[in-house]
Parts: structure tokens; sequence; C-alpha cells
């Protein structure tokens, strides 16, 4: 395998220097030696050369929110076919959700992913840690051994921490190690046994609503408790817009606050449950048309700072049951550049320096690694996606490296996608 | 329009009744003039007629119901079907057979329809996507009942010339109910000005936005109503407490004699049944003069006759 890897005439995007030019990116030793006009010289350093005229060279891209089931579910998927799929959709980076079974609770658990993660040798994947013993929201998981495993941050995902005591105290405890808190912000009670957004279509289709006060009441809270306490704070999927407000205002005030938007809430909305088919359902649900045009008007604005698929893989036969019993989730890692491209790039919502923004630096910065990820600064970690951003395709999730087909966008026609993977100077990928 | 027994030219094509919101006035005024074919069957001394002789029926209930289950089978009977009964309390997990392998082994077995109650919001409506047999909903968590809306609307027009201009209170927990939702897709098609009564805990999610009134006050609606329609309090379905006590429920929302005097004296006092006495509607008021309840289970019949007979006439001549 070449470590040693130069490419040549992309569009090279580097949004953390505001490089935008057609240029050369060369890789030696597996860090990013030079970017800029290179002279043929550099040609004999390197085992490999790729043409990339009329392509997009970035960063690799980071997905901070996937759930890839192992340990527990490996039959839905497992780190290696997760992440195979990662590298399929350009994705160099991902961080797992720690809602396995049993969850990911202290630093054994943490190391089980990073083994399964070098053997598959695909994408590097990080992990968070639960912030909870068996996510029960009671008593502190061993966060500070998690840490030292080298968890990038923590969260109960899957559902959020109820007692705001437990979250104040979780909060100060992490607060030693400077990692995110992340939350999957939903107030149970408020959310009661909703299975899609309480709105007019629950009540038509006779579903119980998830109302979007759940999400906000939650967010607001924590928004407090993490400026009282100090401590860095990531909302995970945001799907609604008072919840981006709240993020909006928290911005403004300067309090370090992030957060993370889902392709599905910015395409789908609760009309689509129409027909009960259970791939439209997943938590935070699909909201309103206003909800999305307030998501995009945050991105716009830069309030966002990271996209996450929330990859959420499932059985066939777990999604073949009744709306009300299906389980929550999407599988979309493989597609989501091209979802993103679809309601920002091609909605002329933003340019493709500002979305290689939110899945580059924004979303390295969240999770601490942006000393060695998320840019092409001379140094770092020699991950490059290369996006052919005209290329047209059918998704066909017979196709997928995931293991799982719950994918509501079958059949779509998107435009764009990841052509070459290259994590660590070695080519994991190549669709061109 | 009245009901007659007379030929129309209308012609059924749905081998499924799901729902009556995508019914249109046509569809529903058919079901009805075809059911007024079928009433005088039950008057005769041999009570039954031949068309859906060596049809099976299966009556799929996964969840608790006598007077649907039994109406159902007594109309399947009339018909000349087969009819098998299937009783399974569903649970709200996924565990032991699903929905669709119980529904798979009874295609299996040769059904011609598939009479389905469940808990789920969409139940009928995802077996219907999975198999050949038609599907007549019998009820889906708080999403639809459309026999019973049907039977209440037959029931009205056999007291009343038509639907058009009148006006209807369904008066209860319209958030958890499907007879309230049915009633106001298939009661508004016709014409009818329906306005939804309850405190706003038992409303759904966006009731604005339904083609409804609403008003939280049953004293000032049932003066300028045509039906006052009393909807069972579900305790079960409720969760948590959305009124304080029954006693404080009965009082603003329950059919009372003191509240009936101020009503119209023709008003129609209606409800789908099982009647807590003294919750939502007094005995006196229930067994009353203005009360066509019995009516209701009666048309039941009528109306679910012709439901099973047109979804399998429109399966057959699909079959052609």
């Amino acid at each position: 395998m070449s470590k040693n890897i130069l490419i040549k005439n992309g569009r090279v995007i580097d949004p953390e220097s505001g490089l935008d030019e057609v240029c050369d990116v060369l890789i030696l030793q597996e860090k990013i030696a030079q970017v800029g006009k290179i002279g043929s010289g550099a040609e004999e350093k390197v085992e490999k050369v790729i043409d990339a005229t009329e392509m997009i060279v970035s960063p690799g891209l980071i997905d901070i929110h996937v759930h890839f089931r192992e340990p527990g579910d490996e039959e839905e998927e497992t780190i290696a076919s997760g992440s195979a799929a990662a590298v399929a959709g350009g994705f160099t980076s991902v961080v797992c959700m720690p809602n396995t079974n049993p969850p990911v609770e202290n630093e054994t658990d943490v190391e089980y992913v990073h083994r399964k993660a070098r053997q598959a040798r695909q994408s590097h994947v990080y992990v968070m840690g639960a912030i909870t013993k068996g996510r029960a929201g009671a008593e502190l998981a061993e966060m500070g051994l998690m840490h030292e495993a080298g968890a990038v941050g923590f969260t109960d995902d899957g559902s959020g921490v109820q007692d705001a005591k437990v979250m104040q105290r979780a909060m100060k405890y992490a607060s030693m190690f400077g990692k995110v808190m992340s939350q999957h912000c939903q107030d149970d009670h408020l959310a009661g046994g909703g299975v899609m957004n309480a709105g007019y279509y629950a009540t038509i289709l006779g579903l119980p609503g998830l109302d979007a006060l759940a999400e906000e009441a939650m967010l607001w809270r924590d928004i407090q408790l993490a400026k009282r306490i100090g401590i860095p704070y990531n909302a995970q999927h945001i799907s609604t817009a008072s919840a981006m407000e709240l993020i909006r205002g928290a911005k403004a005030d300067g309090l370090n606050i992030t957060s993370e938007v889902t392709p599905h809430h910015l395409l789908l909305t609760d009309e689509y449950c129409e027909g009960y088919d259970t791939n439209y359902k997943v938590n935070p649900p699909l909201r309103t048309p206003r909800d999305i045009e307030a998501l995009k008007e945050a991105i716009k604005d830069g309030v966002v700072d990271a996209l996450a698929s929330d990859h959420a893989p499932h059985l066939q036969s777990e999604k073949e049951l009744e709306f009300l019993a299906a389980p929550f989730g999407i599988a979309s890692l493989e597609v989501a550049l091209g979802l993103y491209i679809k309601a920002l790039i091609d909605d002329k919502v933003i340019d493709w320096p500002q979305l290689l923004r939110m899945m580059t630096i924004g979303p390295a910065r969240i999770i601490g690694i942006d000393g060695e990820k998320g840019s092409l600064a001379k140094g770092k970690a020699g991950d490059i996606t290369i996006i052919d951003p005209q290329v047209e395709y059918q998704v066909d999730v017979e196709k997928f490296r995931s293991k799982s087909r719950n994918c509501p966008y079958k059949g779509w026609r998107l435009r764009g996608r990841a052509v070459t993977t290259i994590v660590g100077g070695e080519i994991r990928y190549d669709g061109s | 329009m009245t009901i007659t027994g007379q030929e129309n030219k209308f012609e059924w094509t749905r081998k499924h009744l799901l729902g009556l919101r995508q019914l249109s006035a046509d569809e529903l005024n058919h079901i009805f003039a075809t059911a007024a074919g079928f009433e005088q069957i039950s008057t005769r001394s041999v009570k039954k007629a031949p068309p859906l002789r060596g049809k099976v029926v299966v009556n799929l209930f996964f969840e608790d119901s006598t007077r649907t289950r039994t109406s159902f089978t007594l109309a399947a009977s009339r018909l000349s079907a087969d009819i098998i009964e299937f009783t399974k309390k569903s649970s709200s997990v996924s565990k032991g057979e699903t929905l669709l392998d119980t529904a798979k082994n009874l295609e299996a077995m040769g059904i011609d329809i598939a009479v389905v109650r469940h808990s789920a919001g969409g139940a009928p409506d995802f077996i219907s996507r999975n198999i050949d047999a038609c599907v007549v909903n019998a009820g889906d968590g708080f999403c639809e009942h459309p026999t019973q809306a049907l039977l209440d609307i037959y029931t009205i027009l056999k007291n009343r010339q038509s639907m058009e201009g009148l006006k209807v209170a369904i008066v209860g927990d319209i958030a958890h109910s499907r007879v309230a939702r049915s009633n106001m897709w298939a009661m508004t098609k016709l014409g009818a000005e329906v306005t939804f009564v309850g405190p706003p805990t038992l409303m759904p999610a966006q009731v604005d936005k339904l083609p409804v009134k609403v008003s939280h006050s049953l004293d000032e609606v049932i003066e300028k109503v045509d039906v006052v329609y009393m909807l069972r309090v579900q305790f079960e379905r409720l969760g948590g407490s959305p009124f304080p006590s029954v006693r404080e429920y009965s009082r603003y929302y329950g059919l009372t004699v003191d509240r009936m005097k101020k009503a119209r004296p023709d008003i129609l006092v209606m409800h789908p049944g099982p009647i807590n006495r003294g919750l939502e509607i007094e005995s006196e008021v229930a067994d009353g003069p203005r009360s066509v309840i019995l009516q209701q289970v009666k048309y039941g019949l009528a109306v679910r006759m012709a439901v099973l007979f047109l979804v399998n006439q429109a399966a057959v001549t699909e079959k052609k």
C-alpha cells in the first residue's frame, strides 16, 4: 500500500485555511506534506499519482454521529461493515455512539471499538462513551477511564439524560477532561410514547406524536447548565426551528456550544410518514417544512458546526413491523454526502467551502481532533476525500456496504459523490 | 342524499377499506345504497344471501372487541362466507410472531377477506400492502374505524333526509378516538358541519388544521346541533390523567338530563358503545326518546355486509 501520494489538478478546498483553488496535494509518510503547485520532481517521490481534474479535493470527511451496532447487534452492522460504508461515502473518520449492547461505559469498551476498527483498516473510528452507567440516566459512567482510553466525548445517545441534577453532576465531573458533552435532547415526559412528529400528520395517521418541545426543553436546560459549568456541549441532531434558535442564541452569547444536523432533517418532513413506511421512522422525528427552512437558514448563517448522518442501521425484519413497533433509524452513511449536496448546494443555500467546513474542521473541533485532522495543514494526517461534484446516480441500497437497507432514499437521483477516499496515505476506497 | 336500494351506476373499485379519509362522497353514498339493499335480509325468515359463498373471512383481532367482531361475524355469515376467528393480544414491542408473519400465514391458508383490528395506527394498511386478500379495517389505534362511522352516518340518514348542512358535535376524548376521525372525514365530505368538543388535553395535535370546529364547552354547543355524538371515555388509552376526576369530567362533558333540556327537541343522541353509564352519558338520556344508540348497532350489520360485499366484488373484478 502506498503511503506517498500526489493528487494533481484538483479544486483543492481547505475550509480551515480558506484555500479554494486548482492545485496539487502531496502526501508523504501518511501525512500532508505540501499543498499548492507542486513541481514534477515530486512524482518521483510517490508511488501513486492521482489526476483530480474536475474533482474537488477535500480534507477527509468526518461524521461525528454513527451507530455501528458492535458489540451486540452485529447482524445489523459491525465496525468492519460500517467503516467500509464510511469510506465508500467519503468519510475518513467517524464517531460511534455508545448505545451498543452492552453500552460503551468503560475503558475496555472503548479499546474494543478501537481494536475492531484497526483490524478493519477502513476509516478511522472514534467512539463516545456513555454519560451514565447502562445509559440509564442515574449513575455516572467511568468517564475518566474512557477519556484516558481515547473516547472523544460523552453521550447517552438514544436517550437524553432526564434528571437535571444528574446532568449537572456529569458536566461538572467531565469538565476535568476537556471533552465534549453531547446530548440527544429529548424530555421523555413530554415525548411520551411518540413515534413521529406531533402535528397534523400524526393526528390523521392516528399515531402518538413526539412534541418538538421535548427537544427544546432539554436543550434549553442543558445550555443553562453548560453556561454555568463552562464545558463544551454539542446538541446532537437538531431538528426543530426553536431548538436551532436556542443554539443561535447560545453562540451569540459566546458559549462553547455546537450542534449537528442530519440529512433527513434537511430533506424529509413528517408528511412522508403517510403510508406508514417505517423507513421514515427516526428519532428525533421528521418535522415540518418550516423546521427545514430554519435549519437551512442557520446553516447559511454559519450557526451549525457539523453535518452528521446519524447512520442507524436496522434489519429489514425489524423495520417490517407496525409503525408503532418498528425501531427508529435511517441508514444513510453511504449517501450522506450526496444528500447534503442536494439539500444545500443544489438548493443554493451555501457553497462548497461552507459545506465542507461542516464536514471537516467543524466536526474535528467538536471532538477535539483538529490538531491532527480536519484540514490540509502540513503534518496533519493524510486523510483526503476526492469528490466528483457532477456525477449523477441513482441510490441503489442493494449495493450498500452497510449490512442494513433501512434507507428511505432508495431510488432517489443524486448528484455528487466521493470517488477516492484516502486514509492515512492509503487509498481505502476507489470508486473512480 | 336519501338512502334507496336502487341500483346506481357507480362502480366500486377498492378491494380494501382502510379508512374514510381516502373515500369520495360518491363512494360513501354507494356503500349506503348497497347497505340499504342488504337491510331487508335481516327481516326475512331465512336470514342469508349467497354473495360470499365459498369465501373465507378471517376476523383478525389484536385488540379486545365484542360488538364489532360479533357484527362482522354475523355480517359475513349472512352473506354465506366461512368465518375464522383469530384473536391475539398484540404488544407494542416486537416479541413473538410478527404481524407480517401472522398475516402471511393466514394468507397461505387461503383467506379472501381479513377484518383487522389492531392497537397500532396503520396496521391494516401495513397488512394490505403485504398480502393479496382484501383488508377491512375494524379499528386501528386512534387512526380510523371506518365501518363504525359508516353505520353512524347510515343511522343519521335513516332519521334525516341528508347530511348536507347538519350540525354534529362529537364529544369526549378526540385525541385517542378513531371513531371521531372516521366520522370527521366522512361527515364533512357529505356536507355536515362537525364540532369536536372536549378539554384541550383531549384534543389531538394541530386540531386547527382539521376540517372541524373546536369547542371546549358542551353547554354552548348542545343548543345548536342536530346530532350529539358521545365518545366513550377510554381509560385504557388515556395515559396520565388528562382530566382531574371522573366527577369533573362528567360535570363539563357528560350528557345529562339537564343538559338535554337545552338541546333541540329533535336532536339525535349517539354513542359507539359500550356506554359508561353516568360518566359520559346519563342512563335516562341513553335510554331516552332521542337516543338512536341501538339503531346504530342494528344498522351496523347491513353496513358491514355492504362493505364485505363491495371489497370482495372489487377483488373478483381485479382478478378477471
